[in-house]
């Protein structure tokens, strides 16, 4: 085994051969090989996914605050089975509901934090020329194709699309007769099963990649905070999506062959179904929020410039979440039917997954204090960030307690907090990702002011739309009806849903505002400097935006430092990058020694 | 390679290049561990929900031997057991830079894992022959060699289980076997040598845990 | 703007009032850790925002400070779970319903409650039982058990103001139970999606003084009695 040194594979697979000759238009745009085309293909998708997702919230939106009335302008293109006339049918509703949260949370936050900055950060943040696997990273992204065409096939099919809901609680997911829809259903389970391979793919390449193609200097408490977000993410991608992959397999079997796992008509268990869904589910929440507080936490670090406050602790708390993660799955099931003694101990479980959280807010605070703020747009979208965190973490506390969680259970006290974490974390924590890598992956800036449009105008809207689903739920408005006004006591609530929905309206306007600039910006943006934020991680002393293939060409960095930096008295200047030598090598006093590991070629 | 370290910690000047060259194996193996962790867990769920279902439904699960054929499986499960053999075999070889034997334990682990599959697809063929289907309406087994018609031993969650479980791990060394195709026909062109190697040991880890969770799987399923 | 309010609603069974302390109690934990750190974030933005020749302080962290607030929250949420816990076992722990409760059996599907009651002998599974749709009746004197159950898909039988909510798992017998402190009615939802009807699967929940709720039952066997000759409507059902 010791023939096999580590990091001469690293070094043979990605750099070298391909530098020389150039690619044909299908090898570099297409079927790259290269991780930062790739996070840029991820990354066209799942914006389309997101756009598609929200235009579905805003159908869901229509009907809570215009119910029955016919969808203006696009109305008539509607067929018969979903809203004839423009008014959207009971069924084709629960489709809504069932698909906005699948293509959102699936299809666009998942790939929009994994995907995408999985691929463009991990290798040059870490140093490495490109991923371990770089043709398994061409097929994540080619696998996860046919899985959104399939979902969005699955509106044009008999029936229509799933409408049992993004957690398909059997048995109204397993047997057509109960839902009205079969073919829908079908294609929901193969579509997530096809892209749990290309999570897997992807896991298995960044664990792989960052174990063993770090540079030399970067130990594993110098790496950045986003790669040790992913990293960590990975790791629960890894083991929570197969456990998705074996209850969706047994779920389609129960819809198509019958075999009635889940169908309590012969013996089955509902119930597994929900352990299972859950066991996944629960480390999914923090795959999907994980990322997000990587990426915040280096803008913060880097707009306020100042090294990041406790950095361990920083790191432990992610560790910390990524354990913990995977023995609270109960506490959504509080009011399933579930044992009240097992209630009692994912209900202690829960509340202490609490503390790590907490530690990151403060953190996050400990990093401002003192710090020399500056008000770029993706410093905004990271402060929002927080302080949507912060709304999103303390909601939570309250279904965490068992007790206070049967009134509010299954309400939109329920939608109101996963918004806050979804939207107001991980969606500002996806902004302020893109606004500030942006110059790296297309060498333009994005437009400061169409920037701060756009953030100002989204904040607002946002509030206003989840902000008030608190005091629906605590009205005791249920979740995922179609028509309030059918019970009495919600009809007081309408003028509260048709101002949540015009806010709503105005949210998806002001998300144009931010597709506009993107585009705009890739073509006409100013031209970015080297490292426009003045950042410390490797990947702004990679040359180019983005860099070229290899990424390093002028060899393996080395790493001397963390990747915080900032307002150091060992420099002149508010940073001190990652790889620049100490005085002493500067001055030649001490050799670089490149002796000592292969630089490549 | 750690010379350099402690010379860092001695002299405060010195910069830390502390080099952590990651885990000691090269990137294709690491990743086949990580993989199969996920496989690990992919398993647990089919596993762990037939053992909860069965603790839950005693009653659909009938004795091992009264609807299958244990002494047939028995055998085959020992066939699977030697190709992990004949596996190790071919990396001994060609550890040795032996091609001939190589190439022949290799062929020899295809055949193996190849016949397991023929076997399990033939047992399959005589469940379903005696209505012993994964479906809960074609669930209707009487048990070996009982007269038709007799009373149904078990429940569907049993076929449904059953199916499922093997099924998947059938898939799994079908998919092995198509690898070490591909392995062979890499070996033909003479793609592996003593010195490098790494693709037969690759595709060797992902063989042996094939075995491994099979050996599991026959005993939950046809020993308790 | 009451609908804006984060108070809840008087609550009209036992334990109402126990979870509204408690979500109370966590109410004003979370609103003054909200207020003190948006506060905080908000002041911090202001007072280091990037000046001229100002530079950050080279800090990396404060370990007395991350003990800090590690220990505090996890002293507080431990304090909430301490506290919810006898109030859940009390709730939801079988060992705990009522022994002298009234026992009636609850029965969902898509997309109606159908609640069969003890005849007069006060025994149900007895030929005197009878079944009504969408409503629930009960004695204001006494607890009531529901022996509950789901024929089709899983339902959840939420009772706003009881601060009542319990899914009906298909194939499992659930119970919860209850006791009212207010006569009244009250309505009933469904809080699982359960389908294409899942917004119209709803009821009502009346809480009689124990006269009127005898009354209400000898109503009911008279009923049951006179729908089973033709032409005679059937009283108690509640229209759809
Ligand atoms: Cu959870
Ligand atoms: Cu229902």
């Amino acid at each position: 085994m010791a023939t096999h040194a580590a990091t001469a594979e690293g070094h043979a697979t990605g750099a070298g051969h391909d530098e020389h000759h150039k690619l044909s238009f299908i090898r570099t745009y297409i079927f790259s090989t290269d991780h930062k085309m790739i996070a840029k293909q991820f990354l066209l998708a799942s914006l389309l996914f997101l756009l598609i997702g929200g235009i579905l919230a805003g159908l869901v939106r229509w009907q809570l605050g215009f119910p029955g009335q016919p969808i203006p302008f696009i109305g008539s293109m509607f067929s018969d089975t979903t809203a004839p006339g423009g008014i959207i049918l009971p069924e084709f509703y629960n489709s809504l509901v069932t698909m906005h949260a699948t293509f959102m949370i699936f299809f666009a936050i998942m790939p929009l934090l994994v995907g995408v900055w999985g691929n463009f950060l991990i290798p040059l943040q870490i140093g490495a020329p490109d991923m371990a696997f770089p043709r398994l990273n061409t097929a994540s992204f080619w696998i996860s194709v046919p899985a959104g065409i399939l979902m969005l096939a699955s509106f044009f099919v008999e029936g229509g699309a799933a409408g049992a809901g993004w957690t398909s609680y059997a048995p109204l997911s397993a047997n057509p007769e109960y839902s009205g829809v079969h073919m829908g259903q079908v294609l929901w389970l193969v579509s997530l099963i096809i892209l749990g391979f290309s999570s897997l793919t992807g896991a298995v390449n960044y664990i792989t990649t960052i174990i063993n193609m770090r540079a030399p200097g970067m130990t594993w408490f110098r790496m950045p905070l986003p790669t040790w977000s992913l990293f960590v993410t990975s790791w629960l991608l890894l083991l929570a999506i197969p456990i998705l992959t074996g209850g969706l397999i047994m779920l389609l079997f129960d819809q198509t062959i019958g075999t009635g796992f889940f169908n309590p008509a012969t013996d089955g268990e509902p119930l597994l179904w929900q352990h299972i869904f859950w066991y996944f589910g629960h480390p999914e929440v923090y795959i999907l929020i994980l990322p997000a507080m990587g990426l915040v936490s280096e803008v913060i670090s880097n707009r306020a410039r100042k090294p990041i406050f406790g950095y361990h602790a920083m790191v432990l708390a992610i560790i910390s979440i990524a354990f913990l993660g995977w023995v609270v799955w109960g506490h959504h099931m509080f009011q399933s039917g579930m044992n009240p003694l097992l209630g009692t101990s994912f209900m202690i479980s829960t509340i202490i997954i609490a503390v790590p959280s907490a530690i990151k807010v403060f953190n996050w605070l400990g990093t401002l204090w003192k710090g020399d703020i500056h008000f770029d747009v993706p410093m905004l979208h990271a402060l929002a960030f927080v302080a949507m965190f912060i709304i999103g973490g303390l909601s939570g506390i309250f279904m965490a307690s068992a007790p206070v969680d049967i009134p509010i259970h299954d309400t939109y006290f329920i939608v109101a907090h996963i918004h806050y974490v979804l939207f107001g974390g991980s969606l500002f924590g996806i902004f302020a990702g893109i606004t500030f890598w942006f110059p790296k992956m297309f060498g333009r800036m994005m437009s400061p002011k169409l920037g701060k449009i756009h953030f100002w105008v989204t904040i607002f809207a946002y509030n206003a739309v989840f902000f008030p689903m608190h005091n629906l739920g605590l009205r005791n408005h249920m979740r995922r009806i179609y028509d309030p006004n059918s019970y009495e006591y919600l009809q007081p609530l309408q003028g509260l849903n048709t101002f949540i929905s015009i806010a709503a309206f105005i949210l998806i306007a002001g998300q144009m505002i931010f597709a506009f600039s993107f585009f705009y910006s890739m073509f006409f943006g100013e031209k970015a400097e080297q490292n426009p934020w003045k950042s410390n991680t490797l990947e702004w002393t990679a040359a180019g935006h983005p860099p070229g293939h290899g990424n390093f060409p002028g060899g393996t960095p080395h790493v001397y430092r963390g990747p915080y930096e900032y307002s150091s008295p060992e420099s002149n200047e508010d940073f001190l990058p990652q790889g620049v030598p100490p005085e002493p090598v500067r001055r030649g006093a001490v050799p670089r020694e490149p002796g000592f590991l292969p630089t490549g070629d | 390679m750690t010379s350099h370290a402690t010379s860092a910690e001695q002299n405060m000047m010195v910069p830390d290049l502390t080099f952590e060259p990651g885990m000691k194996v090269f990137n294709m193996k690491l990743g086949m561990w990580v993989f199969l962790l996920s496989e690990v867990m992919f398993f647990t769920s089919l596993i762990g929900s037939y053992v909860i279902l069965r603790f839950a439904h005693p009653d659909h699960f009938p004795e091992p031997g009264v609807v299958l054929n244990v002494p047939l499986t028995a055998f085959n499960t020992f066939f699977l057991i030697c190709s992990s053999v004949t596996m190790v075999k071919a990396f001994a070889a060609i550890q040795k830079g032996d091609q001939q034997k190589f190439k022949l334990w290799l062929l020899g682990t295809i055949l193996i894992g190849a016949a397991f599959v023929g076997i399990q697809a033939y047992e399959y063929s005589l469940l379903v022959a005696e209505h012993f289907g994964p479906s809960a309406a074609g669930y209707a087994p009487v048990g070996r060699g009982m007269e038709e018609g007799g009373p149904i031993v078990g429940g569907p969650l049993y076929g449904a289980t059953f199916y499922t479980m093997t099924g998947f791990h059938g898939a799994h060394v079908s998919i092995g076997v198509l690898c070490l195709i591909f392995v062979l026909i890499q070996a033909m062109r003479g793609k592996y040598t003593a010195a490098d190697h790494r693709g037969v040991e690759v595709i060797g880890l992902y063989w042996h845990f094939v075995d491994l969770v099979w050996i599991v799987l026959f005993t939950i399923v046809y020993l308790i | 703007m009451e609908n804006w309010s984060w108070m809840l609603d008087e609550s009209a069974s036992s334990v109402g009032p126990q979870i509204d302390r408690l979500y109370y109690i966590i109410l004003v934990i979370t609103g003054i850790v909200f207020v003190a750190t948006e506060v905080t974030l908000l002041y911090f933005l202001f007072k280091y925002r990037h000046r001229e020749g100002h530079k950050a302080e080279y800090i990396h962290g404060n370990t007395k400070a991350e003990i800090i607030w590690t220990a505090i929250p996890a002293l507080i949420v431990l304090a909430i779970a301490l506290m919810s816990r006898g109030l859940w076992a009390e709730i939801k722990d079988p060992a705990n319903v009522p022994a002298d409760a009234m026992r009636v059996m609850l029965e969902a599907k898509q997309f109606e409650w159908n609640l069969t009651y003890p005849g007069p002998d006060g025994e149900l599974r007895t030929g005197d039982d009878f079944t009504v749709r969408n409503r629930l009746d009960i004695p204001l004197d006494r607890p009531t058990v529901l022996e509950m159950t789901s024929v089709d898909v899983i339902h959840s039988f939420f009772v706003p103001d009881f601060r009542l909510k319990q899914d009906i798992v298909p194939g499992m017998a659930m119970q919860m139970w209850f006791q009212p402190t207010r006569a009244g009615v009250f309505p009933i939802g469904c809080a699982e999606l359960c389908g294409i009807g899942h917004t119209r699967m709803r009821g009502t929940l009346t809480v009689h003084s124990p006269a009127d709720y005898q009354a209400w039952v000898n109503e009911q066997v008279q009923g049951a009695a006179s729908a089973a000759e033709p032409a005679a409507p059937a009283p108690a059902t509640q229209a759809q």
